[in-house]
């Protein structure tokens, strides 16, 4: 099972360093500041010593004799003068002098207090605390201990300790020197350590005061040489330096009995700079900066934060055999492929063990080397490097490209170019969940963008205006099979976030679609294989015969992707939702029927094949599964694109037009609006305007004339929708669900309407006024942001401003949205990384404890749900009573409604909540840079 | 703290809380095959446990509540929890 395991990690366990540890490990001891001399050559026990590591190509190590790469790099030491406080541990410190005796050192408490806070421990012990109780349990023994004022054990009064941030520590105001607080700390006896938090067989309370610095190697601050042969150090080196330099000179004052004062202020700037070496930012001390002024970057500042060593190269880390490219649509390819360029594909390889039975087709790959040219015009796949059994690697070139083929054994592994149907996981930023990377079949073709079928675009919210994508190659067959298994597009149709499709059709798919069965029209022979050319078909239906005619309905057609006995009903996106639903026989063609795979009635658009709502996608999911589902998906798309083909689809500005005498309709009407706002101010001045219940009057005021304003809106909307019809492109694309909604057509045709920020009229801007073209404190509604034209109309300069306003709003909106949203996330998958469901049912952590008894408390995976439900019972009922199972169940859902206190349209699903709003697309390449 | 006389328990929101018998308990641990510190944890200072203490009397560290709540994936789900010492103070 652990293959190639030889050893495994028991434990690790993090401690601090004692001096004499710090000393048993040092290659060398450093003394001197300086670190090359004048030829160029590391001086040593210097900073650049040579037992430190190598850095340069070519050198050998002089502790290992290893050269780069191989030489891991030694440790050095600095022995400092005068001991000085680990900034990294002042908290510690101050938690143990506060809690031990000044002279005897002992915890200030006694037995038997030490005795019960012992008992906690083994409590805790016991019942399972986490890293944060044991430290909590230390703090509060320390806390309880710090309150006695007198040792119970030798009687001595204790002072009172505080900390001077960062490093100074006081004891009722007297300055105590590191070395004072060394001695103390030294003094704590072993046996009184543990109830503090720390184990005194790894660790020494005096070792939070340094004697001893350890010198990282050279390969962890490596020197660079600049184009003109200058060598520039790394900011940790420079850090070191400042160290040595204070150190040399404070041990030289020390020994020449130097005054005192000078002693310790050097002794003080010695321990700014070890501050300064292990944190640069420091609270209360200025950071230590370079020449240039840029602030240095010293320990932890390489591992902290976004950029630092934890989050970008430990949790993340850059790849090998990946590529990015611009994206771009592709019909005809399935849902499960993608298209992969030549240039990628050669650079991309798959490892292939060399056996028995594939030994001659490699060897012949092997010999077209690694750039082979197109075979009549297609593409075939090289080899970039063989790696021979003994673990070497040689290069394919075109010239050895024979030597290694007929070289090859088995045994050998080679790694051959990318080819179709090779298995890759392809993804885009930002991964929000599991569907941003699925796994892709390859299709290898020309031109230089990565390539995938427009349904796929949801789950990667991915659109083609610059977006780019990261393709990764998988090296391993137990890659490859859970790949295809788990991560393939066609097991993630279903969304586990709402029990329903995330891949689906989306616009001109739908539209096709819409095309094809509204109404459901006649095609002749011709059209008909036009539209069927791509779809895959052995036979046509039987056609209709008019006049002599063949002709084949759009329902025809789309049966013909349907799978076989496929049988539903529901109400498509056309339905206007009438009082009595007229069911076969409705008007708009909006009650979709399906019997035996064969679609009778209804039109087929967003509600039954776009991603989020689309039914019959949903249930060809559920009931003949992912493979099913992606041959309708497949065939569906071709017979779409078909469609749209044949009938020719087309929208413009006068999609938008409407006869003279709407629009004359229209401004009456919103004069009369803008009449009625500015009565409603009126009587407010007047003080007749009646005010509402729990309202001020200005808020009555501007509930009213925001109602009034409103429905203005809706109405124009209304008379600009009137003499838009079915037969208009825009509006088939927003009845649909295609693209657009009808509001945005009634702004276009209509009237814009009020604009808001934070829900209010607008105000600010000027005293008492939005803009100086009005009156100040005029509350009419063109002074507070009502647009009356249209989009397509064009706005004044008044109206201009203002929609600038609320645009700017749903801007500054997302923006805010999306980074609050992105740190909740992270916060949220930092928390929830390390559950995993469990056999037995059970949600646990890493440390086995458990989070929740049963996942999910019903145990049903939401992938698999009907919206969240385990079963669905509607649709029990249809398969087994047919069509009675209606009027069954609406019967039960007045019993269940009853008790339960949601009451659910039968066929009604909880919508996506679609916020409506405006889309200030800058293109998605445009905000790389 | 001042204790209050208000009964969470009796308030709507606040599900069913119920000590468990120190074999019942031993059930609950068998029946999932874990040992006492896997199961999640309620502390001692809860509003809960210290109601049920004046009615159950003192409840240690290491006795088990079982709590009774509505669900909106299960309708009801019972859940266990270890009863802790009380919160510490960071």
């Amino acid at each position: 099972m652990m293959r190639g395991v030889s050893k495994r990690i028991g434990s690790i366990k993090f401690s601090a360093l004692s001096p004499d540890e710090i000393r048993k490990m040092s290659a060398t001891k450093v003394i001197t500041a300086d670190t090359y001399d004048d030829d160029g050559f590391p001086i040593d026990m210097g900073l650049m010593d040579p037992h430190l590591g190598v850095i340069e190509p070519g050198l050998r190590c002089k502790t290992c004799g290893n050269k780069v790469d191989e030489c891991p790099g030694h440790f050095g030491h600095i022995d400092l003068a005068m001991p000085v406080i680990h900034v990294g541990l002042v908290k510690e410190i101050k938690k143990l002098l506060q809690s031990t005796c000044k002279t005897c050192g002992k915890l200030l408490m006694t037995k038997e207090e030490a005795q019960r806070k012992a008992q906690e421990w083994e409590l805790m012990d016991d019942l399972g605390g986490d890293a944060i109780d044991y430290r909590l349990l230390a703090k509060g023994t320390a806390k309880d201990a710090s309150k006695n004022t007198t040792c119970p054990h030798c009687g001595q009064e204790q002072g009172k300790i505080t900390l001077d941030k960062p490093t100074t520590f006081r004891e009722d105001g007297h300055k105590l020197t590191p070395k004072e607080v060394r001695e103390r700390l030294e003094r704590i006896p072993d046996e009184d350590l543990p109830p503090l938090g720390i184990d005194p067989n790894s660790c020494r309370p005096e070792w939070m005061v340094l004697t001893a610095l350890a010198v990282p190697p050279v390969t962890v601050r490596p020197s660079i040489t600049l184009e003109s042969g200058d060598r520039s150090e790394d900011d940790l080196t420079h850090k070191l330096v400042d160290v040595l330099r204070i150190n040399q000179r404070l041990r030289e004052n020390r020994d020449a009995g130097a005054p005192q004062l000078i002693v310790e202020d050097l002794w003080e700037l010695l321990q700014y700079h070890v501050t300064t070496y292990f944190d640069n930012q420091t609270s209360g001390i200025p950071p230590a900066r370079h020449r240039s002024g840029r602030p240095l970057k010293t320990l932890v500042q390489r591992l902290k934060g976004k950029e630092g060593r934890f989050r970008s190269n430990l949790s993340g880390k850059r790849v090998n055999f990946s590529a990015r490219t611009v994206i771009s649509p592709d019909p005809s390819l399935s849902i499960n492929e993608v298209g992969v360029p030549y240039e990628a594909a050669r650079e991309l390889t798959v490892p292939v063990h060399v056996t028995k039975a594939n030994i001659d087709v490699l060897k012949a790959m092997v010999k077209r080397g690694s750039s082979p040219a197109l075979e009549d015009g297609r593409y075939t796949p090289g080899v970039n490097y063989v790696i021979r059994s003994d673990g070497r690697r040689m290069k394919v070139t075109d010239r050895n490209a024979e030597m290694i083929a007929d070289g090859l054994e088995i045994g050998y592994v080679v790694e051959r170019h990318l080819m179709d149907k090779d298995v890759v996981l392809f993804n885009r930023q930002p991964s929000l969940h599991r569907m941003s990377m699925m796994a892709h079949t390859v299709r290898v073709m020309p031109w230089k963008t990565f390539r995938f079928n427009l349904c796929v675009c949801p789950p990667y919210n991915a659109d083609f205006d610059g977006d780019e994508m990261n393709l990764h190659v998988l090296q391993s067959d137990e890659a490859r099979a859970e790949a295809m298994i788990l991560m393939r597009v066609q097991e993630h149709i279903l969304s586990p976030r709402f029990g329903g499709p995330v891949i689906g059709a989306i616009h001109d798919h739908i539209t096709g679609t819409f095309l094809l069965t509204h109404q459901d029209p006649k095609f002749d022979k011709q059209e008909t294989l036009s539209i069927l050319s791509k779809v895959k078909h052995d036979h046509l239906p039987e056609p209709l015969v008019v006049d002599g005619k063949e002709y084949w309905t759009g329902h025809q057609l789309f049966s013909m992707v349907l799978p076989e006995g496929f049988h539903t009903t529901f109400k498509a996106s056309i339905c206007r939702n009438c009082a009595v639903c007229k069911k076969e026989e409705c008007d708009l063609d909006a009650y979709v029927k399906i019997r035996e795979g064969k679609l009778i009635t209804g039109t087929i658009d967003e509600k039954a094949i776009g991603s989020f709502k689309g039914k019959i996608l949903d249930k060809i999911t559920r009931d003949y599964g992912a493979d099913s589902a992606r041959e309708f998906l497949d065939n569906v798309t071709k017979l779409a694109i078909g469609a749209i083909m044949v009938r020719g689809f087309t929208t413009g500005i006068d999609d938008e037009d409407i006869p003279e005498e709407a629009t004359h309709q229209i401004n009456e009407m919103l004069k009369d609006s803008v009449r009625k706002v500015s009565e409603y101010v009126q009587a407010y001045r007047d003080g007749t305007l009646e005010q509402r219940p729990g309202r001020s009057l200005e808020e009555t005021l501007e509930v009213e004339v925001m109602k009034t304003l409103g429905s203005a809106r809706d109405e124009a909307g209304q008379i600009a929708g009137r003499h838009l019809g079915m037969e208009n492109s825009a509006v088939i694309m927003a009845r649909s669900g295609a693209r657009g909604s009808m509001l945005n057509l009634s702004q276009m045709a209509g009237c814009i309407g009020q604009q808001a920020v934070r829900g209010e009229r607008l105000s600010r801007g000027y005293w008492n006024r939005t803009l100086p073209h009005f009156k100040k404190g005029d509350l009419g509604a063109q002074a507070k942001g009502f647009v009356q034209n249209s989009y397509k109309s064009g706005l004044t300069p008044t109206e201009f401003f203002f929609h600038s306003m609320g645009g700017r709003e749903g801007l500054v909106d997302t923006a805010v949205r999306t980074s609050r949203s992105g740190y909740m996330q992270r916060r949220l998958i930092n928390a929830l990384e390390d559950l995993k469901l469990k056999q037995d049912g059970t949600v646990r952590n890493t440390a086995d404890m458990i989070v929740q008894l049963q996942y999910g408390e019903d145990g049903v995976d939401p992938c698999r749900s009907v919206q969240g439900d385990a079963v669905d019972i509607d649709d029990i009922l249809a398969e087994v009573l047919g069509d009675d199972a209606e009027a069954l169940a609406r019967l039960e859902e007045k019993k269940v409604a009853g008790y339960a206190t949601i009451e659910k349209d039968l066929m009604e699903t909880i919508e996506e909540e679609e916020v409506e709003e405006p889309e200030y697309d800058a293109g998605g390449g445009g905000g790389e840079d | 703290m001042v204790e209050s006389d208000l009964h969470v328990l009796e308030h709507d929101l606040v599900p069913e809380h119920t000590l468990l018998s120190e074999q019942e308990a031993e059930k609950v641990l068998a029946k999932f095959k874990i040992t006492k510190d896997q199961l999640p944890k309620i502390r001692k200072d809860d509003a809960c446990i210290r109601i049920l203490e004046r009615i159950e009397g003192p409840i240690n560290p290491g006795r088990v509540i079982q709590i009774r709540r509505k669900s909106d994936t299960a309708e009801e789900f019972i859940v266990y929890r270890l009863v802790i010492s009380k919160e510490l103070k960071g």
